[in-house]
């Protein structure tokens, strides 16, 4: 018997990890790390909020299930790319410190 | 205290402290090993809350897949330190005031604002869950079937677009 607020509030607690490390971070992965940190508390919310309802209506209700799935694959998708992008930076200007990457021209 | 409330403390305790520790690891690789932690503890909030399928997705695909390719990004990329540089003096105490408004007006909506006065009970059997997931799979290929298809398709164009990016410099030299 755990009330859903709690894990809402873990949710939330996550979600700000991710936002400071975004915030105070100066390499690009670690960067990243903390955007999939903050995807992975909202994902953490959206089955907390399908489970209460599946208790609250006595039956279960698989959306919030199901957008967590596709949630999951639009972030495999946003790291191939956002890796494959790091890389290409790393490999044209042998640095990869977001505080020098002012400019988008290769 | 039941054996769910008490799963669930040591639980969110072991999420904070890894998420705490990706974000303040000098070693890329140390973060990247913390964050794997921190998704296996939230797939076992996922098993608690009775959605075994979204849990071992969460396991082979973030943890795996995903941090598979982190890992070898920065093995890539050398995982040493990157040098300190100038940067805004006053980023960094405002960051951390930022979050933690952030946190203590979120942490006042969800307990006293917001009202929500459901407990949530994990499954009583594993089994159960597991049947459910026949239905699951029926309400995905139905009702869910157009953004299914639209996911294959965005996954086709991320690796696609990775394929290229990495190759373009190859073909102008």
């Amino acid at each position: 018997m755990v009330p859903v607020d709690y894990y809402i509030a873990l949710s939330a607690i996550l979600f700000i990890i991710g936002s400071l490390g975004m915030l105070i971070r100066r390499n690009p992965l670690i960067i990243f790390m903390s955007v999939e940190l903050m995807l992975n508390a909202a994902n953490l919310a959206f089955v907390a909020f399908a489970r209460s309802f599946e208790i609250a209506h006595g039956k279960p209700l698989f959306s919030g299930q199901i957008f967590v799935f596709f949630v999951i694959a639009v972030a495999a998708a946003e790291v191939a790319v956002g890796l494959s992008l790091i890389v290409e930076i790393f490999k044209s200007r042998k640095n990869i410190n977001i505080d020098e990457l002012n400019s988008l021209k290769g | 205290m039941t054996s769910d409330l008490i799963v669930f403390l040591v639980l969110s305790l072991v999420a904070i402290a890894t998420a705490l520790g990706m974000l303040f690891s000098k070693n890329a690789v140390y973060s990247a090993l913390f964050l794997v932690l921190n998704f296996v503890t939230v797939a076992v909030f996922y098993l608690l809350l009775g959605a075994p399928f979204i849990a071992m997705s969460q396991i082979t695909v973030y943890a795996g897949a995903i941090m598979v390719l982190f890992l070898f990004v920065i093995m890539l990329l050398g995982a040493k330190n990157l040098p300190p540089t100038k940067t805004l003096p006053w980023q960094k105490p405002l960051a951390f005031t930022l979050a933690f408004v952030l946190a203590v007006e979120s942490i006042y909506i969800i307990f006293a604002r917001a009202q929500l006065d459901v407990t949530v009970t994990s499954p009583d059997a594993l089994v159960n869950s597991m049947n459910s997931l026949r239905k699951m799979a029926e309400i995905l290929f139905t009702d869910y079937l157009l953004p299914f298809e639209i996911t294959s398709i965005l996954l086709l164009v991320a690796m696609v677009g990775a394929i290229v990016l990495t190759t373009r410099q190859k073909k102008a030299g």
